[in-house]
């Protein structure tokens, strides 16, 4: 049994310390949690995340009052109650329609600098696959949330993506009703992902944050030379007052006030965006209320999704799905499929430099072909991308089997 | 400096991604089509001069149909019975000579499904030669009022088939304020309204082969060019829509795209008024930011 002094004041430093070991929490979280010097501001994104998800959460709360989970209600209580009748509901609106879109954005940037700097190798495997579990579960949020306005691109969008599990030629329409709780989108689809984007999805992904963040804190961030820093001598003596030489900072308040500093320009585009350029983030077509009777010339998801979306068109349905579903999957094994025992950015690691670029760039061209219409040339270089994206991963483990040590 | 070359960088990826997904995209999804600034510049220049005077005469006979009621001319019947005839409640004339073009009003009352570009026009020609149009015209333009509102340019060239359910118009007129009975709840009037937009819709629907759409907020799902190029001319977006060429003039459609404005992103005006206040919020607390991270990282390079 602990020792608690029974003279300590309620609610005193002593008195919680007792209780919630308050001090050695805020040493091992905060100020003695040592972050590499050798860094750049591309180590800010993860708290980038975390404010733009608070951001979605708050939003969220305040367009959850208003909101209606009904078919013959629901675009209304969104295009109508919330955007006129609502003090600053369109404020809300597009600071949650505008979040939604560019946290896709800040993840991208967060992966391709892990994938850059080989920050899932080593010790870090569990960060990476915790972050890409995060990819996922924000890929759920987006498309349930997609489903809530209930506009033309809602209703099609829900019908093709369910339509993806029948599986093919395995014809499993049984799977396709019992996930839609109908033939086809309608309330029961609407009530059930609006449980979704508003309950179990959230509550996963603030379960797998905290993990995310467990995941880094034994390995540590990785840092600008992927140089292996022993944390312990680098700690003592920064705390010995040679900050100039040791290799670390302390995560508060010195690395935070760089994070905050990050934020702060982010914050700027960010809201720039939402007040003068939210339309790439809300699509035209989703202004048209769901219409069963009338699909739209162009079904395309959210640009975030397009790249995966290109990888399951360009080829004929079964082969298709099994392309789809590697694409899915295969980001999850990269700390497997990366053999090189370096740990250094992609620069000074030979043919993986070449990879690196090839895949980003291959994943550009995915995403452009993904919304375009699939005629002509762009189905033909949709199909060369594609094949060129399972290709680069097939090809991972041999270029990076062949790397010489560093 | 490595820093802002690491930003550049991702700045270039991030403008290169965002070309390509919106104006990219949407330049190759949706086809060109360019406007004639609402000059309507397939109908001939009328050869002659229009004569307000005869024109009154000749207008006459529009109130056999249609009502003028700024001149005291009363329709001959109501919104739904006039449906019932002809399948669309032929609109009110007395700002038609402010709002559609004058060259076209003429044209069309010559041959209103040619220059509508609709088939099945209910209106038959109205005039017996091109001196005769153009006096109506002139009449028309005479009785014109000064100033049109938006909402009374919208109701005379859509409103007649397209509702605009934010601002509680329908086809019909506005959505009349009535009283429930505070016993059963039950809104007698309301019902009674309910029941004639009803009896009007399936009749238009029935004379345009489907119901045309409300409005209310067409201004967002529409890009601005659509609308215009569209507004002005319907066969060169949609090839075989029922809607016909209404014939407004530039700032006829000015006025039309202000109500649609209206009811369809009515926070314009706050949103101009609030984004300033919000940047410059967030350029001080990026400005402080720097200030506490150089005053942090001080001695520690």
């Amino acid at each position: 049994m602990a020792h608690f002094d029974e003279n300590a004041r309620p609610f005193s430093h002593k008195w919680l310390n007792e209780r919630l070991a308050i001090d050695t929490l805020k040493r091992v979280l905060s100020t003695e949690y040592w972050i590499p010097k050798n860094i750049n501001f591309l180590w800010a994104m993860g708290m980038v995340l975390a404010a733009t998800f608070g951001l979605l959460l708050i939003s969220g709360i305040f367009l959850l009052m208003y909101y209606q989970p009904n078919t013959q209600l629901a675009f209304d209580s969104v295009n109508y109650t919330i955007m006129s009748e609502v003090g600053y509901g369109w404020l809300w609106r597009h600071i949650h329609g505008v979040g939604a879109s560019v946290v896709f954005l800040i993840i991208y940037i967060h992966m391709f600098t892990g994938i850059y700097y080989g920050s899932y190798k080593k010790g870090r495997e569990l960060i990476w696959l915790s972050g890409m579990l995060l990819f996922v579960l924000f890929s759920a949020e987006a498309f349930s949330g997609y489903m809530l306005p209930w506009g033309q691109m809602s209703y099609w969008a829900g019908m093709v993506i369910t339509n993806l599990f029948s599986g093919g030629s395995l014809h499993a329409n049984g799977l396709v009703e019992w996930i839609r709780g109908d033939y086809v989108p309608g309330q029961a689809f609407l009530n059930r992902f609006f449980m979704l984007h508003v309950l179990l999805v959230p509550l996963a992904i603030i379960g797998v944050i905290v993990l995310h963040f467990g995941t880094l804190r034994i390995p540590h961030v990785n840092n600008q030379d992927g140089e292996e820093i022993d944390f312990e001598e680098a700690a003592e003596l920064y705390k010995a007052g040679k900050v100039k030489e040791s290799k670390v900072i302390p995560f508060n308040p010195v690395f935070l006030s760089k994070d905050v500093f990050v934020m702060g320009v982010y914050f700027i585009l960010f809201f720039y965006l939402v007040f003068y350029h939210f339309e790439f983030a809300m699509d035209p077509v989703n202004f048209d209320p769901a219409d069963p009777l009338k699909t739209p010339t162009h079904i395309y998801p959210e640009w975030y999704f397009l790249w995966s979306y290109e990888v399951l068109r360009p080829f004929p349905t079964d082969p298709g799905l099994v392309a789809f579903g590697f694409a899915q999957v295969i980001f999850f094994l990269l700390p497997f499929l990366d053999r090189s025992p370096n740990v250094a950015p992609a620069s000074r690691r030979g043919a993986f430099k070449f990879w690196f670029w090839a895949l980003l760039i291959d994943m550009i061209v995915l995403t452009f072909m993904g919304k375009l219409p699939p005629e002509g040339i762009w189905s033909t270089i949709g199909l060369i991308a594609a094949l060129t994206f399972i290709g680069l991963w097939i090809a991972l483990p041999i270029i990076t089997a062949k790397e010489k040590k560093l | 400096m490595k820093e802002l070359k690491i930003l550049g960088i991702v700045t270039v990826f991030t403008l290169i991604l965002y070309w390509g997904v919106e104006p990219f995209a949407h330049s190759q999804m949706h086809k060109h089509v360019e406007g004639d600034d609402f000059k309507y510049a397939d109908l001939p220049a009328l050869k002659v001069k229009g004569n307000a005077q005869n024109g009154q005469a000749l207008a006459a006979a529009c109130v056999g149909c249609h009502s003028i009621k700024t001149q005291g001319m009363a329709a001959p019947m109501d919104a739904v019975t006039s449906a019932q005839t002809y399948g669309v409640n032929p609109p009110d004339l007395s700002n038609i000579g402010a709002l559609l073009d004058e060259k076209f009003l003429a044209h069309f009352l010559l041959d209103p499904a040619k220059v509508t570009k609709s088939k099945h026009f209910a209106m038959p020609p109205s005039a017996g030669s091109e001196q005769d149009a153009a006096d109506i015209v002139a009449y028309f333009k005479s009785i014109a009022p000064k100033d049109v509102s938006p909402k009374e340019a919208y109701v005379t060239a859509c409103g007649r088939c397209h509702a605009n359910r934010y601002d509680h118009w329908t086809q019909i007129g506005d959505v009349p304020k009535t009283k429930s009975n505070i016993k059963t709840g039950v809104d007698l009037d309301a019902l009674e309204f309910k029941k004639k937009v009803g009896i009007y819709q399936n009749k238009l629907a029935d004379y345009m082969g489907k119901l045309p759409p409300d409005l209310s907020i067409i201004i967002r799902a529409r890009s601005e060019k659509f609308l215009e190029t569209f507004i002005e001319d319907p066969q060169s977006q949609l090839p075989g829509t029922a809607m016909p060429r209404v014939g407004l003039t530039k700032e006829g459609y000015e006025k039309v795209k202000a109500y649609l404005e209206k009811t369809g992103d009515p926070s314009k005006p706050l949103r101009e008024e609030t984004g300033p206040k919000v940047l410059l919020f967030f350029v001080i607390f990026t400005f402080l930011a720097f200030l506490w991270k150089k005053s942090m990282w001080k001695g520690h390079h």
